[in-house]
């Protein structure tokens, strides 16, 4: 090898190529941002539908929270810190706890500490808006959030996510770092969409006696609110909420952004370019995960879904979408863990 | 009511604002902010002082403080009144810190090649050849363009006469620029009349002269990439690697993301390998490179070095400059400019005895409570004595240090700094700043016009280091003397 030539020569002019480390932290900025907001909308929903019916026995509520925490995947975690599931504990749990990964508040934490860390690769104006939600987070706690109403805080967070999608939108230069975020948006996206549906399955099963009932129809309310798809629901069918078209619109629709189908579309969009996939048969695992799992949302019938289990299809298709998390990290962004380093980084003198 | 206090006592203080000896009481360089001042109402002042430190934590001018679970930030604390300087005093300050970095980096060349300044004993040998940051593997190693110093913060402060003296020079990572430029970005947000009547001198040029400086390094090159080499987020100076490299649109890198091939240094990307021309680099030298420095390091680049040697990227700072900012071969450094320049320093030394020397250790062991009293290598204000503000158990702690390892410390007359108006709980007061402004070594020597004035908030306090209760102030820079 000629001494003055690079042995693997980049791809793309040097403008436009990224550090795996800044692919790495883009992807899960927007991720994290991406979370906190499902999980602000999850509980808000849930917090209004225990409001709308007090009347539900207190045994009913502890179900219903229960349901929640089980959807989320964190049931045990859940459990070795809290005694019982309750309006209270449940929303410290998703929105305050640091001991939970996945609550608003760590997930805000990691979005901004992922943001820190390529400072100099995002806008100013993506920094401020994520170092802001953190700062507002710091200020607020579970028994302030119940004082001022919940509303404004999850308010908030949601405007906040909003903000910081659409700044992104309008300051981020189209380039290979920007395939990163959408991918790594819709990747979580379509993960809580799952979620979200799976909450009412598992609310589902205690109380399948009340199928059609005044209760059964508000939880589907709740769970199309969740994905703030209750209105897009009603224009596209100008019908009541019934509980299957309510799945179908969730897992189907081919127009709405949280739907299933289409955050799986852009997925698969977004991963062929950033694998370099071009040919029609897929070359990495990934895609080929991607593709199978489009080709099923595309075809499938909501009567197919609910004959095989809607539990058991929200379950395979969240594998599918952790497979293919993992195998793009494994070949865009692979990093030997050095979590020592930190003593090291802060040990450098500046003088 | 206005914030200025008419009760404001200078003291026996050289303070910057404040001359009885002047007309109106003000030096004439301040008078238009003394104008200005006079019509601010507290409440006005107290509301811009909230606004700017609102905007320096939404935009996370913070640095880091550690020990806590959620890696708190604090803002350095900022006081809202400025530090000016008129263009006669500026034009020797910069006239004397181009003559001093010029020296340094003559006496570097010459320390890791002929050694002329040994031989001449002009220094003694044993200082160098027994200092700790001194590189023996990079004896006979020619630097490219024959830069050392490319990046120096030297440390200025003014004694009772308000004489500009120099207390340290910083020749291996000197920070604070970061601050320098936001500072002024502050102040154009809280008073955005009072700059275009003033005629202060932009320091927002920084930014494109050390990428020119950078750029200096990789001649030949049609399109050189440069980096900026940071010890990684955990760092207290991380918000200012990213910052200098978002002014100079260049990759922020850490260790992990470069690697080394045939002696070339590469960043690995998603799209593969992308050759690297010179890094500005955060890094201590001992963290560089494991395989010929600290083993142990994690933040390095394995092969770094050999890829430095073998002239295939350029690092700035070079390796071994740490050895002229020693605080024993800081006391040379009047001798150095004359003996490579022929010149009288423009700027002085403050007066230091070396305990190295026997006189001068009898005087600073029989003298230690009158006297400050500084290991070699410590920063941050750190390893330090002031003897008139320490304890008698202090002093002779210290007593017992500097005779158990005499080439280790210096001692040096107490200077009382300047002092500048600052606001402290709701009215003026005086406070003791220094001035750290930086200057850069490309195609030739330039001092960015300004600097970063540190101020010692706490009462009668000389420490102005930010880890050690300092805050800082806007620098001005003015195109006339008034």
């Amino acid at each position: 090898m000629a001494a003055n030539k690079s042995p693997l020569p980049a791809s793309r002019p040097q403008a436009t190529t990224m550090l795996s480390r800044v692919a790495h932290s883009l992807y899960w900025m927007s991720r994290y941002i991406e979370r906190a907001e499902n999980t602000a909308r999850l509980l808000e929903v849930n917090l209004q539908f225990i409001a709308d019916f007090q009347a539900t026995a207190d045994a009913g509520q502890n179900q219903h929270w229960e349901s929640l925490i089980l959807s989320t995947g964190d049931e045990e975690l859940f459990e070795q810190h809290y005694e019982t599931a309750d309006s209270r504990t449940v929303t410290e749990f998703l929105a305050f706890d640091l001991k939970n990964p996945s609550s608003i508040l760590s997930c805000v934490y990691a979005a901004r500490e992922n943001a820190r860390m390529i400072r100099d690769q995002i806008s100013v104006e993506m920094w401020e808006a994520v170092n802001e939600l953190h700062l507002f987070l710091k200020t607020r706690s579970t028994s302030a959030v119940w004082k001022d109403g919940p509303n404004e805080f999850f308010g908030s967070i949601k405007q906040a996510s909003h903000l910081f999608q659409g700044l992104t939108a309008s300051t981020f230069s189209r380039s290979e770092g920007w395939e990163f975020i959408e991918f790594g948006k819709f990747l979580e996206r379509a993960d809580k969409t799952t979620r979200i549906l799976d909450v009412k399955y598992h609310i589902l099963l205690p109380s399948a006696t009340d199928v059609g009932g005044a209760i059964d129809t508000a939880q589907w309310q709740a769970v199309l609110r969740s994905a703030s798809a209750l209105e897009a629901y009603r224009r596209y069918y100008v019908r009541e909420i019934l509980a299957w078209k309510a799945a179908e619109f969730l897992i189907f629709s081919d127009s709405f952004p949280r739907s299933l189908h289409f955050c799986v579309a852009q997925v698969d969009d977004y991963l062929r370019r950033i694998l370099g996939e071009t040919g029609a048969r897929p070359r990495t695992e990934a895609a080929r995960v991607s593709r199978r799992l489009l080709a099923d949302l595309q075809s499938l019938s909501i009567t197919d879904v609910l004959e095989q289990g809607l539990h058991e299809f929200l379950e395979e298709t969240q594998a599918a979408l952790d497979t293919i998390s993992n195998e793009v990290a494994e070949t865009t962004m692979f990093y030997p863990a050095e979590s020592a380093i930190e003593e090291q980084q802060q040990q450098q003198q500046q003088s | 009511m206005s914030i200025l206090n008419p009760h404001y006592d200078s003291g026996a203080f050289f303070d910057e604002m404040v001359a009885t000896s002047e007309p109106g009481g003000v030096r004439p360089h301040y008078h238009r902010l003394a104008e200005r001042l006079g019509r601010l109402e507290v409440d006005e002042f107290d509301r811009r002082r909230a606004a700017v430190d609102a905007a320096f934590l939404r935009r996370g001018v913070t640095f880091t403080v550690y020990n806590d679970a959620q890696g708190t930030e604090r803002i350095f604390p900022f006081d809202l009144i400025p530090r000016i300087i008129p263009d006669k005093e500026w034009r020797r300050i910069e006239a004397g810190l181009i003559q001093r970095l010029h020296a340094l980096n003559l006496f570097l060349d010459d320390v890791y090649h002929g050694q002329k300044c040994l031989k001449d004993k002009i220094v003694p040998p044993a200082l160098i050849l027994g200092a700790k940051h001194f590189r023996r593997e990079f004896m006979n190693f020619s630097v490219p363009r024959g830069i050392y110093v490319h990046i120096c913060g030297s440390d200025l402060i003014r004694d009772a006469q308000g004489n500009y003296l120099v207390l340290e020079d910083n020749l291996r990572c000197p920070s604070g620029a970061s601050y320098m430029i936001e500072n002024r970005a502050a102040m154009r947000r809280a008073f955005p009349n009072l700059f275009q009547s003033y005629g202060v001198r932009p320091v927002e040029g920084y930014g494109d002269d050390l990428l020119k400086a950078l750029l200096h390094l990789a001649p030949g090159k049609d399109k050189p990439s440069v980096v900026l080499l940071t010890p990684g987020v955990y760092n207290s100076a991380y918000f200012e690697h990213c910052f200098l490299a978002r002014q100079m649109g260049i990759p922020i890198v850490e260790g992990r993301d470069l690697v080394v091939r045939d002696a070339h240094v590469y960043m690995r990307t998603t799209a593969g390998l992308v050759p690297v021309d010179v890094i500005y680099r955060r890094i201590d030298d001992d963290f560089l490179d494991p395989t010929i420095f600290r083993p142990d390091s994690m933040l390095g680049v394995p092969g770094l070095v050999n890829a430095y040697r073998a002239g295939n990227v350029a690092l700035a700072n070079s390796i071994g400059t740490g050895i002229a900012d020693d605080k024993v071969i800081y006391a040379y450094v009047p001798k150095l400019i004359k003996y490579y320049l022929g010149e009288e320093p423009l700027l002085p030394n403050v007066n230091t005895y070396l305990a190295s020397e026997p006189l001068d250790r009898k005087f600073i062991l029989e003298n230690i409570e009158k006297l400050v009293v500084k290991s070699a290598n410590e920063a941050g204000g750190y390893g330090m004595l002031i003897g008139p503000h320490s304890s008698k158990e202090e002093c002779a702690k210290f007593r017992e240090m500097v005779a158990a390892n005499p080439r280790n410390f210096i001692g040096q007359d107490p200077i009382q700094l300047s002092r500048s108006p600052t606001w402290c709980d709701g009215h003026l007061e005086g406070r003791h700043i220094d001035l750290r402004p930086y200057i850069l070594y490309g195609e030739k020597i330039t001092v960015t016009p300004g600097g970063l004035t540190r101020v010692a908030l706490r009462k009668g306090s000389l420490v102005v280091n930010s880890s050690q209760g300092g805050g800082s102030k806007d620098t001005w820079v003015l195109h006339g003397d008034a």
